[in-house]
């Protein structure tokens, strides 16, 4: 084993030049008066094409990404590769229903998903189960973000044996990132998002083109991990589908695509763009990063290829998969591109936790201490709460980390997916329609979170031995069916959370329920930038209707 | 999807929509990645890539053409 000086130094010059970059973002594009949500949080709802395509890119294809997909396939193959059809799917979605959001935010000043709902259903109590449910959803997923970071510091040998040196570096490089985004808001994820795209683009450009040519092209890659699968005792592996993982394979992607855009840190970069073609022009853009996310994906296969055997995880006898593509760019590339490579890594992590801390603090400043705690507070207050959330959201991440085994975040995350999933009939399908009723809204969100819990609690993951937790691929045959296929949680949660919604709606409507007044109006979700009637100082909850 | 449910129209005489023919076309590559059964094969290999992966390689360049072809016809101030 060699010494790592070399990548140290390098993952640390870049390191350290991605924080000035940060702190310098405050001045960068800098609005009169930073003391308003719309400019620390939203980076003055201004930015460009290229801005939102890194920003957004930086934020949808974040650093767990990048090795959790790869470490996907190096460990089940195929079924690992959802993440293609995935990212395919979600772009036409956000073009069809995502704008919608956009213009009706742009319209009434809302900076959360929550403030929509709240505003279209006239039901704080609504707001507040969507604003916790993409709270309590973004947390795991930002502690995430630290353990690819950590995946990169294992492989350099950065760690110690005591619980203090082994996470210092990444509680230093959090403290650092909570410093720039407390100073500089979403301009700096915006302005890091730059190099740290450009990096990977770098990467993994070269990492596909030279590692086949020392690993005898990608014929043979495939065939060595086909060697791998067939060997295995495991069913479910293979370079292809079987029959039984196929149904997950497409209901994962079709789930996930549904919950990235309902996450909140996807819902903050894309109402950061300046304009409705913006947007529209980087669904187009985007699928870009999907192609390299899908060769970084197949770095899977070159690391069985290599042989890379991955670093052992936090409790004996288990093995962190996560390093396996740290691993294998540290076996063939040259020290100094090796450490270009983890600092991609690295700073890919901080621009997706920048935003997605930032998300979660406007959720609680808006939805929570605007709707609970302080009715009057002024956009000052909102700009204030929001930064000093920002900080206690990353503390509570990197507390995570270190004291709980980081497979626990994964298991949250996991969840994490399939919780938000539950605010799409109340986000997604009301910005098209009001005729569910928001009490119904709350009683399908009960059904689908309790069907979620249930069903995730009953999956075991013989890899791990964990009896529980273990996936998000349920066994029909736990629904009584005669087949040994699987299914996404999410999937079917979220069809049982609408069914609930709709036959609720009915009973509600059947009893003369109220079911509020509506503060969109039609013309809303079509309205673009330079819209007459935009009054950037009204809020939603200043502003229940225009007409 | 259902409509919203119109309300009074506002202060624009014509009421705005982004309604059109095209968007359908957006189903495309929303469908088309789920049909397993068109990629999950091992031949033919494309430059050592098996089926499985060239194919849904392919289906990104699909994304990006149904959706750059939506947003050229549908861009305001052009009617289908």
């Amino acid at each position: 084993m060699r010494d790592h000086i070399t990548e140290i130094v390098v993952f640390t010059i870049l390191f350290l030049f991605v924080s000035g970059m940060g702190f310098v973002a405050a001045r960068w594009r800098a609005p009169q008066d930073m003391a308003h949500l719309d400019e620390w949080g939203l980076g003055g709802r201004n930015f460009g094409g290229w801005i939102t395509w890194f920003l957004v890119g930086g934020d949808l294809y974040t650093a767990y990404t990048f090795v959790a997909v790869p470490a996907l396939i190096f460990g089940a193959g195929a079924a690992g590769f959802f993440a293609v059809p995935y990212t395919i799917i979600i772009y036409p979605m956000f073009f069809l229903i995502l704008i919608r959001l956009w213009s009706v935010s742009h319209r009434h000043g809302f900076v959360t998903p929550a403030d929509f709902v709240r505003s279209r259903f006239d039901s704080p109590t609504l707001a507040l189960v969507v604003a916790i449910t993409g709270i309590v959803a973004t947390m795991p997923y930002i502690a995430l973000q630290l353990v690819g970071i950590e995946a990169v510091l294992k492989t350099m040998g950065v760690t110690g044996d005591s619980v203090l040196a082994r996470h210092a570096p990444i509680i230093i490089a959090f403290a650092i990132l909570a410093a720039y985004t407390y100073q500089s808001g979403l301009r700096a994820p915006a302005l890091i998002a730059f190099v740290k795209d450009a990096l990977i683009y770098i990467v993994i450009l070269v990492a596909v083109i030279y590692l086949p040519t020392k690993l005898g092209g990608w014929g043979s890659i495939f065939d060595a991990a086909e060697a791998k699968f067939t060997a295995s005792p495991n069913p479910n592996d293979g370079i292809t589908l079987n029959a039984n993982n196929q149904l997950q394979y497409v209901t994962l992607a079709l789930g996930s695509a549904l919950a990235l855009f309902l996450y909140p840190h996807s819902i903050t970069g894309v109402l950061a763009s300046k304009n409705r073609n913006v947007i529209k022009r980087n669904m187009s853009a985007l699928p870009a990063y999907s192609f390299l996310l899908g060769l970084l994906a197949l770095l899977g296969y070159a690391a069985i290829a290599s042989n890379v055997k991955p670093l052992p995880g936090a409790t004996a006898g288990t093995v962190d998969s996560n390093t396996v593509v740290p691993l294998l760019f540290d076996m063939q590339f040259p020290a100094w591109f090796a450490g270009v490579a983890f600092a991609a890594i690295g700073i890919g992590a901080l621009v997706p936790a920048a935003i997605m801390s930032i998300a979660a603090a406007n959720l609680f400043t808006r939805n929570i201490y605007k709707e609970y705690l302080r009715k009057d507070a002024s956009h000052a207050d909102e700009a204030r709460v929001s930064k000093i959330t920002s900080l206690v959201v990353k503390i509570g991440a990197v507390a995570c980390i270190v004291f709980l085994d980081p497979q626990f975040s994964i298991d949250l995350q996991l969840i994490g997916g399939v919780i938000i999933l539950q605010t799409a009939p109340a986000v997604a399908l009301g910005l098209f329609t009001r005729w569910l009723h928001r009490g119904a809204l709350i009683a399908g969100w009960v059904a689908g979170m309790g069907l979620s819990m249930w069903m995730l609690w009953q999956i075991p993951n013989p890899a791990t031995k964990r009896a529980h937790f273990g996936g998000s691929a349920f066994p029909l045959s736990e629904f009584g069916f005669d087949t040994k296929r699987t299914i996404y949680v999410g999937f079917v949660t979220v069809l049982v959370n609408l069914l609930i919604a709709v036959i609720v709606t009915l009973i509600l409507r059947a009893a003369k329920t109220p079911a509020g007044v509506d503060g969109t109006t039609r013309d809303d979700y079509f309205a673009d930038e330079g819209d007459p009637r935009v009054d950037r100082d009204l809020t939603a909850v200043e502003t229940p209707s225009s007409t | 999807m259902a409509e919203p449910e119109t309300k009074e129209p506002g202060p624009e005489s014509r009421p705005r929509s982004d309604r059109s023919p095209w968007n359908w076309l957006l189903l495309i590559p929303i469908v088309v990645p789920v049909l397993t059964f068109i990629y999950n094969h091992d031949e033919p290999r494309l430059f050592g890539f098996p089926a499985f992966y060239w194919i849904q390689f392919l289906f990104i360049l699909l994304g990006v053409g149904t959706t750059s072809l939506v947003y050229q016809m549908t861009k305001r101030g052009r009617r289908p």
